[in-house]
This record gives C-alpha cells, structure tokens and sequence, in this order.
C-alpha cells in the first residue's frame, strides 16, 4: 500500500507540466523581470528570495549544483559569501587517518543537501520526496508561475474533496493534492530591507532566487545575444548586398 | 600540369605538389549550376552548415560530458554551470539538432515539388534518405545522453519497437540494451554511436555531393540544361547566394538559443531518469511526430513499427511509383495540389503525434496515416498517368533571359 501511495505522490509531482499543459492545475501568467528580450533577474528580491530558500526551503529541498561562490551573481561580496558558506557544516575527508570530518562551508562548495538521500527524505516527509530546486523552474512548464501558483494556491478543500491522508489541498497542483504543508505564512522571514513579507511577496522573491539557480547563465546570455543577433544582422545584410551585386553582372 | 595555375608563387608552388586549388576551382568555378536556381535550392548548402556546427559543438561538449548513467544528468548540469560558455554550446547543439531537422526537411518537400527524384537523379535521391535515416537515429541517441526523464523513457519506448520483431525481438532488444532494462550499458553505448554516426553522416554527404556532381542539380522548371547559355558558374554565384542563405539560418538559430533556448525542449527532461516514474505523457522531440503518429496510428505494435518503417522507405521506391515523366509540379497541375495536401497531412500527422493517443485523435491519426499512404502508393501513381502536364518550356535560357521569373 505504502509503495502505491509513493507511486502517486510521485507520479502527481513528476506529472505536473503536462497536466498542467491540459488546464489540470490553476496558473496565471506572472510578470517577472527575467521575462523578455532585455530580462535581467532583480537582485534585490533575489536576495530575499535566498533568504526565503535559506530559512524555509532549505529544510527539505536541495539545491543541488549551486555552489556558495555562485552568490555573487545575487550581489554579495567576497566576505559575504565567505559568511554564507561558513554557516554550513560541510562532510569532507577522509583526513591522514582515514577518518571523515565536517568543516565549514567554504565559497567552491556547493549547498549541502539536507538528506543523505532519497529514503531517508521520504522517511521524514510522510514518504513524499522534496524535489531538488535548482532546476525546478526549467523542470516544469511555465515554471516560474507554477512555483509561484504553488507556493500561493494553498486552499482550504471544497466540502466535496476528500483529501489522502497527509495531503493538502492545492489549486496549482494537478490532482489538487500535495503532500508538501503550506511552506509560507506571512511575516514568516524578517527581511533586512524591510520588505513586508506577506506570503505573495516571499513566493515572488523566492521564484526569482530559484529562476536564477536554475539558469544562472540567463543574463550573460541575453547580453551575448543582442551582440550576436546585431552582428549576424549585419552580416546577413553585407552578404545580401554581395550577393545582389555578383548576379548584377548576370542581368 | 605545372604551373598551370594562377595565383601567386606559393599557391602554384603548392598546387603543382597537391593541386587542391585545381581541385577547388573544378568543383567551385567550373561547375556549372542551372542559372535559374531558386531560394529553395539553399536547404542542401544549409544543411551541411548545420552537419559542420552539430560536430563542432557536439565535439567540445563531449570534452565535458560524461557517458555514464550516474554522471550523465550532472554533467550535462556542470557544462551549463562551470563550462565557459558550455550554456552556449549546448544550447547551440540541442537547437542546432532541430533546425537541421527543419532545413533537411524542407529539402526534401523541394525534391518532392520539384521531382528531384527522378532519373537520372534516384541514387542521390536514395543516400538522401540514408542520411535522414542516420540523422534520426543520432538524432535519438543524442537526446538519451542527458539522462533526463525524457531520454530516459524516449529510450524505453523507442528501444521496445524492436521487440515487436517476431521470435528474436525481445533478444534483439537485451543485445541493444545491453542488459535486461535501459541502463547504464544503454547510455554509454548511445554515446559510443552519437559520437560515431555523425562522421559516418558526412561520409554519406560526401556520397550525396559525389552524385549530385555526375547528375548535376535540378532547377525550378525541371528541365534538364541544354547548354552554356543555362548555367553559371557554381561561383561565385551561389556561394554567394548560399552565404546569404546562412546568415538568415544563423539568424533564426540565434534567436532560439539566445531567447527561447528550452523552447523545443521538454520540462521533463530537467528532471533525472528515474525508472521507477514513468511521465505521464511521454512525446517525442517535435521532428519525430509525424511519424510517432503514424506507429500510434496501427493498433498492433509491430504493425505500427512496420507502417512507420515504410513511411520513410516507400521514399525509396518514390521515382517509380511517379510515373509522371515531368519533373516540376509547376508543369503538373493535379500534382502540384496533391503535394500540398501530402504537405498538411504530414504537418497534421506532427501534431496529432504530439497529443495524446486517445479520442479523437485516434481516428483522425488514422486517417492521415492512411492519406500518407494513399498519396505515395495511389495517387502519385495514378496523377502521372492521367494528369496532362502544361507545355515544358525550350530551355532554362529561353524563361529566364524572356524576363519571366525563374
């Protein structure tokens, strides 16, 4: 019985974007800054965004291949993120005598992860697996407003929904069940620029964190491509003129 | 023989050793290409551009990537992440793999407007199809290597077709597997294949190009060159054409990887394989639709595997099935509209492919296979007997030089 439940819980995760693509699950289109030709993240809210990841997410879900020196693209300095890695315990070793040790995080190292692994995961989440988030927004359709829709479409059940044992009720998800608790109350994180944190503003931010974890690259590739797309134009236009004047010749 | 060439000290002083310049200027400046060449005779040149970038790409991604089915997915993260420019790469590989697909597609529905397939042109017309043949399968292999949920089920599925083989398909399939289920084995053999097949694709092109020098390209009117008077020289006229052909490809491939790089792609294969969860809709990359439509259209699965085996291979026996002697369907009234059906009901074949085989689109891939089918086996046979062709003209110079348009 127990194995079914699992199969469910996670075939209802893993199949959420095509779900979602059949109009299963609730999702409006957000606005972001990324969005668009000229999109660039907002390092402001990528920043509370970490923080919201820091203080809430991180409990169950990893981040897997961010590392702390990737901070730096969310505007924090050198000694910042030195402070940031140093908060974390890191497994390393084997040392001289064969012995594994922990350590504080240094900035090459990555996000440690907060299971050992999958079982033990599900062990401690009523047997649902927290996702990896740092490729949760390419992972599903429209991900950006899927985190969003989420993360902000926790509903008390309609009186004719019964809901499986430990699941919750959720407009986003398709099934509208998730086994994940509503992880945002307001004012749930302090932010240090004052931003109220009411739950829709912790969802926005904690979106543009993890859009940027999962495309880090986004805008060094906006910027290569105005370049790109600008030379390529002109190319295509000079080549288009030799073209035109070699066949003159012919006419 | 020596210096015999022009050009400078050194270039005869080479060419009279290895007379590549001789060579060029055989296969560039003396080779006479119809004069009345349209836009659509750039697909071939394109093509090639597409080949060279995939190999380029593909070979500094395979300096990072690792084959192995427990590194795949992170290391495919890490060319992303770590790789100076490894996003640009891999994302110039993935859309690089489809536009091919794109351009090579339209060079076929050129040959088949045009009937490049006719004698004297079969044998170019037959390595063609090898070659889409062999891009499909790298092009398969290819998507594997990440070791996402898409790869990893596209496999599955894929693989399985061969079990439909009677008495030895469920050994055929282990042999391919390498094992008892996708795995490890699968993966780094996929690999192995992905990085062989694209040398063995440019061998054929050579093959292609080697034919295309004896029969000479078609053209627009399908008539065949009478003299000097219809050619020019292959350049500096159409490099130059083609060149501007490639900007405009560059163009549209850059937009794709710099704005809408996952576009083509699938979410779910941002997720690793996992065997043990199967995605709910398990869709093919969008240039294998139609025919993922048609294997789905045949309620029997190896009747499926062999309706989608003969889509591509009644191609082969396309220049007898046409028994019109006319090339261009713009001397072929009936053809020219049958062509343009078989065009929609392939490119609905594609998007019935990309729903789900239930309801409707049950019946209606049915019938588009069918029409498929009927266009090759009856139509095209029946329309060249009975169609009567409007006049050819004299020759290519007579149209082009009269100020009609090519």
């Amino acid at each position: 019985m127990k194995r079914i439940v699992l199969a469910a819980v996670a075939a209802l995760t893993l199949g959420a974007p095509a779900a979602l693509a059949s109009g299963e699950g609730d999702l409006a289109a957000q606005s972001w800054s990324f969005d668009g030709i000229f999109g660039q993240y907002d390092r402001h809210a990528m920043q509370r965004g970490f923080q919201v990841y820091k203080e809430v997410c991180a409990a169950c879900h990893a981040l897997k291949y961010v590392a702390f020196r990737n901070l730096a693209d969310l505007g924090f300095n050198e000694e910042e993120i030195k402070a940031i890695a140093a908060e974390y315990q890191i497994a390393d070793g084997p040392d001289e005598a064969g012995d594994m040790f922990t350590r504080p995080g240094r900035p090459s190292d990555q996000f440690p992860a907060p299971f050992a692994n999958d079982q033990a995961a599900r062990a401690s989440n009523n047997g649902a697996l927290p996702p990896n988030l740092s490729l949760i927004t390419k992972a599903r359709a429209h991900g950006p407003d899927y985190v969003y829709a989420l993360l902000t479409g926790y509903r008390d059940p309609p009186a004719d929904v019964v809901l499986g044992e430990g699941m919750n009720y959720s407009l986003a998800m398709p099934g509208n069940q998730i086994a994940m608790p509503p992880p945002l109350t307001e004012g749930q994180v302090t932010f240090a620029d004052g931003t109220p944190a009411t739950v829709e503003q912790m969802s926005r931010d904690v979106v543009q964190f993890l859009a940027w974890s999962a495309e880090p690259t986004l805008e060094e590739r906006k910027n290569a491509g105005i370049k790109s797309m600008l030379f390529l134009a002109l190319m295509t236009g000079l080549l288009y003129v030799s073209k035109r004047r070699i066949w003159s010749k012919l006419h | 023989m020596s210096n015999s060439y022009r050009g400078s000290a050194v270039v005869r002083w080479v060419n009279d050793r290895l007379p590549i310049f001789t060579f060029l200027d055989h296969q560039m400046r003396d080779y006479p290409a119809p004069r009345n060449l349209n836009y659509w005779w750039n697909y071939g040149s394109l093509a090639l551009v597409a080949l060279v970038l995939q190999i380029v790409t593909g070979i500094f991604l395979a300096m990072h990537y690792i084959g192995d089915a427990r590194f795949a997915f992170d290391s495919v993260e890490h060319i992303m992440r770590n790789v100076n420019y490894g996003w640009l790469l891999r994302y110039l590989h993935s859309n690089g793999a489809a536009l091919f697909f794109l351009v090579v597609y339209v060079h076929i529905f050129r040959g088949l407007y045009y009937g490049s397939y006719k004698s004297p042109r079969e044998i170019l017309w037959w390595i063609g199809i090898v070659i889409v043949l062999a891009m499909m399968a790298t092009a398969f292999m290819g998507y594997v290597l990440p070791w996402g949920q898409m790869s990893f089920w596209a496999a599955t599925v894929i693989t399985n077709l061969f079990s439909a083989i009677p008495l030895l398909g469920q050994e055929i399939v282990a042999w391919l597997w390498g094992g008892f289920a996708v795995g490890g084995p699968t993966l780094t053999r996929f690999y192995a294949l992905h990085y062989l097949l694209p040398f063995v694709i440019f061998g054929l092109v050579f093959l292609h190009l080697w034919a295309l020098r004896t029969v000479k390209s078609n053209n627009p009117l399908g008539i065949d060159v009478r003299g000097p008077q219809d050619t020019v020289p292959f350049h500096p006229y159409y490099t130059s054409k083609d060149y501007f052909g490639m900007g405009l490809f560059l163009l549209v491939l850059a937009g794709f990887v710099f704005y809408a790089p996952n576009y083509m792609g699938h979410p779910d294969n941002y997720i690793p394989a996992n065997p043990m969860v199967t995605p709910t809709h398990i869709v093919p990359e969008w240039y294998f639709l139609p025919f993922y439509a048609i294997l789905r259209a045949i309620p029997d699965k190896l009747g499926g595997v062999i309706a989608m085996a003969a889509s591509l291979l009644v191609l082969f026996v396309l220049p007898w099935l046409d028994t019109s002697r006319v090339r261009s369907a713009r001397f072929r009234p009936i053809y020219k509209v049958i062509f343009w059906f078989l065009l929609a009901d392939v490119v609905l074949l594609g998007y019935v492919g990309s729903q789900p085989a239930e309801g409707i689109w049950i019946h209606i891939g049915r019938a588009l296979t069918a029409y498929y089918f009927f266009h090759f086996l009856i139509l095209t046979p029946v329309v060249g007997k009975i169609e009567r062709p409007r006049p050819l003209p004299q020759s290519i110079a007579a149209v082009v030089l009269k100020g009609g348009k090519a």
